[in-house]
């Protein structure tokens, strides 16, 4: 069975680890416990105590707190009910002029405003870039993933959520 | 006519398929199958005749596309072979391009649901041949050649071939035209004809064949390649069945498959985490301007939301409600072109290995609606090329596996999109001058098999050098093409800077090349790429989209006395604002801020442009490492300007070191002037809705996105649904679309 040791996957997770070391983790069989190391690698990241239940995002993660299953950003911001989409409580900003877009992309190599804007979504407590939408305007904001968490460690993983 | 039946103990073959698949929907397995019996008694026996067939068919692939002579197959190897059951379940395929996994089972099953074994019959020997996109093709360009194999009086299976054609006889030259509006301009259509029998290609089909296309040598050519190839598959068929015992291979092809359905599972499970993903992407179809066509004349922005429902038992559903309607243009796509994309990706992205088959499409559900791009139901409709809402609708797939495997720990199999296989530019032309005089070229190349792939969550995207449609190939060899293509030679081809999707991680960059018409008459050039759209679904975590294309090109131009006089000429368009064209050329220069035009007429000396795609990047780009940074500006990937307002990268170029060198105190300035300038700029959520709903309902949308809305509010009951609801808009809501 092939396993990695936290070192490893912490340069990973990084960016750390050289083109030679992180080929055989693409190419090769995967590693059945990569998922209790990376929460347990994160744990020991986030400057917060609530127990980690599933990370969703370079910065946010399902967490428990007060017997809930909220999204927490490692700022300490909470979005509230996982269930919900986070990104309802986020700071937005709308690109959607022409001067606005070629700020990023050179003229010709954006979008054209009329059909398409591109929406910045900002993390309230720590200013972080969690997500960008590239849609017409007018477009309900996505909601990406909706874990179902207890069929995934109940049935997947064989053992209860950490938090039940 | 036959009157006795070839399928198995005595059984038709429409008898078979109503039975294998009676015992799917009731046993959820493949034939009912619940314990590979095979495998469990002697696991070493079982593998071994599994390698066996499937380096049977790669050897086949590696052998037959020598007999071809289109570069596209036999330089780049856009082709690949498989082994179905008799009623068209894939048991083992080639490697190739594996949009074909599906594609030849939806023919088979054609011809069975439509008793083919009655009339026109199927007899050991019959040659069958078929490019329809509604019998389980992509599109015309893809041509299948479907043979029988027998044993003794039953038949145990086909073997089929495909190959992509550089010309398909459509309304222009090209092999994924942009002006077929209607099935009659998609080019020659068999239907799952029988073209030979005896193990030989009629006659009368091959000169009918010959005078249907543009390039008859290669479609000639690529007939007798896929034939070939099939021939070699049924030899190592039989030769099997005399090695194992029929009953060993009636057994094993029902167990493999079953097998291919449980391996896919149990891949869901060890990656993914179970819950709904969503996604939605986008393609931009500007026809209004370009259009001959007066019904075609229409813009349109294409909606392709995607749902991926993952469930406990490992099994997919994916669904593309409230996709937008289909039109008069050829992007329209039947199911196999859908299913086509699916395996695409699936197999690139979650079920990579050899025991790829049909048992994985008995694992997933699909929701194609009907009466949409992605389910038409009309076959009049033309499906020449699928991939302008193919090739973006999936990138949402891409995003979705990706929400998953983040989640459960696997960065490094992030891949949240691709770039679109483009620029595909395409044309052709007649020499009119030299040793080719008279003779027809084509402008087909698949320079485009190159482009930008995403960010991963550890690292970069890989730069100009993968195609998530052709994975099969790699750009090609430059030389190759001029050789077939020698009517328009290269001028340049260099690094285009700023094509890269931002990111922590940044997507793969890309190319941009320059090429002249010479020698050549009657030269037809068209293209097609993102511009005014963002391809796809755009970045992850915080990445952006990579960016959009766009059309340039020169007409009477002064290149000639430019080469007489030893003078500068445009090596590419690195600062669109500022064009090397209009510096350097005297003539007509024409820039369009969208990618996909109609043909035009092109004369000796006019120049053409383009440039291929960027990959999208995943997270913050403030995260970026500035060592990181600096080697981008170094490589020529991004420019200075952008590299200050996206990264707060403060950089100078040192002439004498020859670099960039990075100023780290104003670098931590401007990063923390952009924290500021996100806190001053941004709203609430609550105020973002207030501003964009005012766009909805003060008819504030461009007839392109309108048109897109109220396709998908009629077409859906339950997006419209959402719709309305997330912007609390009266039931009866609808937006006036001229």
């Amino acid at each position: 069975m092939v396993k990695y040791d936290k070192k490893t996957l912490e340069r990973m997770i990084n960016g750390d680890l050289t083109w030679e070391e992180l080929k055989p983790i693409i190419s090769g069989t995967k590693d059945p416990d990569r998922f209790d190391k990376i929460i347990e690698i994160l744990q020991e990241k986030v400057s917060w105590d609530e127990k980690i239940i599933l990370p969703i995002h370079e910065h946010l993660y399902i967490v428990s707190k007060d017997d809930k299953r909220i999204v927490k950003c490692d700022c300490g911001y909470e979005y509230g009910d996982y269930k919900e989409n986070w990104k309802k409580k986020c700071r937005i900003n709308v690109r959607d002029t022409a001067e606005e877009l070629e700020e990023f992309y050179p003229k010709y190599m954006a979008s054209d405003p009329d059909w398409m804007e591109l929406r910045e979504y900002f993390c309230p407590g720590c200013f972080t870039l969690l997500d960008t939408e590239a849609v017409p305007p007018g477009y309900p904001t996505i909601f990406n993933f909706l874990p179902d968490i207890d069929a995934f460690y109940k049935e997947w993983l064989g053992r209860k959520a950490p938090d039940r | 006519m036959n009157n006795k039946p070839i399928g198995w103990n005595g059984k038709t073959l429409m008898k078979m398929l109503e039975e294998s698949e009676k015992y799917i929907k009731e046993t959820k397995s493949y034939y009912g199958i619940d314990k590979l019996k095979l495998k469990e008694e002697d696991p070493f026996e079982y593998e071994r005749a599994f390698a066996s067939l499937r380096g049977a068919l790669v050897s086949a692939r590696e052998t037959a596309l020598h007999v071809a002579a289109s570069p596209i197959v036999k330089e780049i190897g856009e082709l690949c072979f498989a082994l179905y059951t008799p009623e068209g379940d894939s048991i083992v395929v080639s490697t190739g391009i594996l949009v074909h996994v599906h594609t030849m089972s939806e023919a088979v099953k054609f011809m069975v649901k439509e008793d083919y074994e009655q009339d026109p019959g199927i007899n050991p020997g019959d040659i069958f041949l078929n490019n329809d996109p509604e019998c389980g093709n992509v599109h015309t360009t893809d041509v299948q050649t479907l043979i029988p194999i027998f044993w003794k009086e039953e038949l145990i299976g086909w073997a089929g071939g495909v190959t992509h054609q550089i010309d398909s006889g459509g309304i222009t030259p090209g092999h994924d035209l942009v002006a077929a509006i209607q099935r009659f301009d998609d080019g020659v259509y068999y239907t799952c004809r029988k073209i030979g029998s005896n193990d030989k290609i009629w006659k009368d089909h091959m000169i009918n064949a010959r005078r249907s296309v543009r390039t008859p040598f290669y479609w000639e050519l690529d007939e007798k390649c896929r034939l070939a190839g099939d021939l070699m598959i049924r030899d190592a068929v039989l030769e099997f069945i005399e090695r194992e015992g029929i009953e060993y291979y009636k057994q094993f092809i029902r167990e493999v498959i079953e097998e291919g359905r449980r391996i896919f599972q149990e891949r869901v499970k060890e990656r993914l985490i179970p819950g709904r993903y969503r996604a939605a992407a986008f393609f931009d179809i500007p026809m209004k301007e370009e259009a001959w066509q007066p019904r075609a004349k229409i813009d349109k922005v294409s909606n392709q939301p995607l749902e991926i429902i993952i469930k406990n038992d490992g099994k997919m559903s994916l669904s593309f409600d409230g996709a937008s309607g289909p039109g008069a243009n050829p992007m329209n796509c039947a199911k196999g072109a859908m299913e086509g994309g699916q395996w695409v990706l699936l197999t690139q992205v979650l079920i990579y290995g050899d025991k790829v088959n049909d048992g994985a499409y008995f694992a997933v559900e699909t929701d194609y609606p009907l009466g949409t791009w992605c389910n038409p139901g009309d076959s009049s409709l033309s499906y020449q090329s699928p991939w302008g809402n193919l090739i973006p609708a999936y990138t949402g797939m891409m995003k979705c596996l990706s929400y998953g495997l983040f989640s459960r720990g696997y960065r490094e199999e992030i891949v949240p999109g691709y770039g679109f296989t483009g620029d595909a530019i395409q044309g052709g032309g007649i020499y009119s001058a030299g040793p080719l005089k008279g003779e027809r070229w084509s402008l087909s190349t698949f320079e485009i098999s190159g482009q930008g792939l995403g960010a991963s969550g550890v690292r970069d995207g890989l730069d100009w050098g993968y195609a998530m449609w052709n994975p099969e190939a790699d750009l090609g060899d430059v030389e190759t093409w001029e050789l077939f293509q020698g009517g328009i030679p290269y001028l340049s081809r260099r690094v285009k800077p700023n094509t890269a999707g931002h990111g922590k991680y940044r997507g793969g960059a890309n190319y941009e090349g320059v090429a002249m018409i010479a020698n050549s008459k009657e030269v037809d050039f068209f293209g097609a790429r993102d511009g005014y759209c963002f391809h796809g679904s755009g970045g992850m975590h915080g990445g952006y989209p990579h960016a959009t294309g766009y059309r340039l090109y020169a007409k009477k131009t002064n290149i000639q006395e430019i080469i007489q006089n030893q003078k500068e000429y445009p090596l590419g368009d690195p600062d669109p604002s500022n064009g090397e064209f209009e510096k350097l050329l005297e003539g007509d220069i024409v820039r369009k801020k969208y990618c996909t035009i109609y043909p035009i007429i092109l004369e000796n000396n006019d120049i053409i442009y383009y440039a291929l795609s960027g990959g999208p990047g995943y997270g913050d780009p403030l995260e970026r490492k500035v060592e990181s940074v600096k080697q981008d500006l170094n490589n020529g990937i991004y420019t200075n300007d952008l590299v200050y307002n996206i990264y707060g990268v403060v950089a100078e170029y040192d002439e004498e070191m020859g670099e960039w060198v990075i100023d780290k105190m104003g670098t931590d300035i401007r990063r923390e002037e952009i924290r500021a300038e996100r806190k001053d700029k941004s709203l609430t959520f609550d105020d973002y809705w207030e501003q964009e709903r005012w766009k909805i309902t003060e008819d504030m949308l461009s007839e392109p996105v309108k048109l897109m809305y109220s396709e998908s509010l009629n077409l859906s009951p339950k997006w419209a649904k959402e719709f309305l609801e997330f912007w609390r808009l009266p039931e009866d809501f609808q937006l006036e679309v001229k």
